[in-house]
């Protein structure tokens, strides 16, 4: 384990040096971009839709009968989206849909011998394989993130509305009650350490897997576990550091 | 010239490599060969820096590889070219895209000269016109030229190719070997060819080397391979039956033209 973080941690000194060439950087930016964000904002905006909907069913259900005011389940349901539901919840799905192909791909590319290919040509793999993603995600991910904090407003707001729980005035009172613009702050700083841990975890163990097939298998499975381990570990610290 | 001075190489307890030395020299068609597990991909590998000896020093002309900064090592990178055993051509990018990577990385030229350039390096693979296909639509042999035309789109110093005519039909592979060794003498580079094709050896072997078991056997031309005195390497040529009975046939017909005489 230790040896893996010690490499990890090294290897970033060649993923961070400086391009050999801008303009392929950039191109390998751009489809990174396209295959993150609009590859995966089907399955955000479905899952997100659901959180939303879900937890405002869920604290109308556990404030009914109490004195708190219907309009605070529009309060809860804006503050858990964006401090915690929308940035985790889209993190953790981009870990198993992004990572694991990123993980594969990377690791396909070792297997096929694409990646001792271009080493020869005197290319920086980990940079080139590594860093247009890892740009990529930090651009689009904080995107998509603010995308499912919406969505799973709208969510809560369908659920409850439709069902007839409250009023859309109670509901939109309540969205504009209490707003502290620092939780705001807090969702882009989850977004952009959640993102480039998923995607720096992911090359790693698509980059140095050894074997054949299977091997590729465990390490895109590994892509995924430990990314989610390592961003709910990361996700408490934050809430520690920021909200302490 | 690439130069080998005592290398070693192991992975964990196994030790592959056992001490080798030799010389390539340039304009030549070197050959490494040996029966499979010998050491061959290892050694190649190890020569063109993707692994690093346990011991002892590689030498390209006066560069030492193992002493050389990360600035030189680089440069020397762009004199190599290598053709790998799958060909490892980029399956995303068509033809072209794959031909014109190294130039993309590394060179400063315009769209249509780097064109002109991929165009010039098909023709002389004779694939000319297959720009736009992908490696996906185009068969095992032309993919193996695609790979030789990528390897040369620098104008290599130093070329490598891991068993190039693994998978091929007699014809073409005669063709992969014509090719590789014309581009050597064409272009007065050095080429290091790892095979275990007793054809490719007889054709174009200007200098063999055979391993076995992660030593250097034996090391002559192609003149000298069949009447060697080495017992393995005899063993090693000799090992298909139609080989074997085409020997005897040949003694035969010697002892049988002296009795005559």
């Amino acid at each position: 384990m230790l040896y893996h973080i010690g490499r990890y941690i090294m290897w970033h000194r060649m993923i961070f040096r400086r391009p050999e060439n801008y303009r392929m950087y950039y191109k390998e930016v751009i489809r990174q971009m396209y295959d993150i964000g609009i590859g995966s904002l089907m399955i955000i905006f479905v899952v997100n839709v659901f959180i939303g909907a879900v937890t405002a069913v869920q604290f109308t259900y556990q404030l009914s009968g109490t004195f708190i005011p219907n309009y605070y389940i529009g309060y809860i349901v804006r503050d858990m989206a964006i401090i915690e539901l929308a940035v985790t919840f889209t993190s953790i799905i981009l870990s198993g849909k992004v990572g694991s192909n990123m993980a594969s791909e990377i690791g396909g590319m070792r297997q096929k011998e694409h990646i001792d290919a271009m080493e020869i040509m005197g290319v920086n793999t980990s940079s080139y394989l590594v860093l247009p993603k890892l740009i990529a995600a930090l651009i689009v991910i904080p995107l998509l993130v603010s995308i499912a904090a919406i969505v799973s407003i709208f969510g809560g707001y369908i659920a409850t509305i439709y069902s007839g729980s409250f009023s859309h005035e109670e509901f939109i009172q309540g969205l504009r009650s209490f707003f502290n613009p620092f939780n705001v702050k807090m969702m882009y700083v989850k977004a952009f350490v959640f993102a480039y841990i998923l995607t720096s975890i992911a090359c790693y163990q698509g980059y140095f897997v050894k074997g054949g097939s299977v091997e590729l298998g465990h390490a895109s499975t590994r892509a995924v576990v430990f990314g989610i381990i390592v961003i709910l570990i990361a996700d408490y610290v934050i809430a520690v550091l920021l909200t302490g | 010239m690439i130069r080998a001075v005592d290398i070693h190489k192991s992975f964990g307890d196994t030790e592959v490599l056992k001490g080798i030395d030799f010389s390539f020299e340039e304009g030549k068609t070197n050959l490494i060969i040996g029966k499979s597990g010998a050491g061959k991909t290892v050694l190649l590998k190890t020569l063109v820096g993707l692994f690093q000896p346990t011991s002892g020093h590689i030498w390209y002309d006066d560069q030492n590889l193992s002493q050389l900064s990360k600035k030189e090592l680089l440069k020397l990178r762009k004199k190599v070219g290598m053709l790998f055993q799958g060909n490892a051509l980029f399956d995303s990018m068509t033809v072209e895209e794959n031909i014109r990577f190294p130039l993309d990385m590394f060179s400063s030229q315009s769209l249509a000269e780097k064109t002109n350039r991929v165009n010039h390096c098909l023709e002389r693979v004779s694939l000319p016109g297959i720009n736009h296909k992908y490696p996906s639509e185009i068969s095992g042999g032309m993919q193996k030229r695609v790979g030789i035309a990528r390897a040369i789109i620098l104008n290599p110093k130093y070329l490598f190719a891991d068993e190039p005519n693994s998978g091929l039909d007699p014809k073409t592979a005669i063709r992969i070997d014509e090719l590789l060794s014309s581009i050597t003498k064409e272009n007065n580079i050095t080429t290091i060819i790892n095979t275990h094709d007793m054809s490719s050896v007889m054709e174009i072997g200007d200098n063999i080397c055979f391993v076995h078991e992660g030593k250097l056997e034996w090391q002559g031309n192609k003149s000298e391979v069949l009447n060697s005195s080495n017992q393995t390497l005899q063993e090693f040529i000799f090992a298909s039956p139609f080989l074997k009975r085409l020997k005897r046939k040949a003694l035969e017909h010697d002892k049988t033209q002296g009795q005559q005489d």
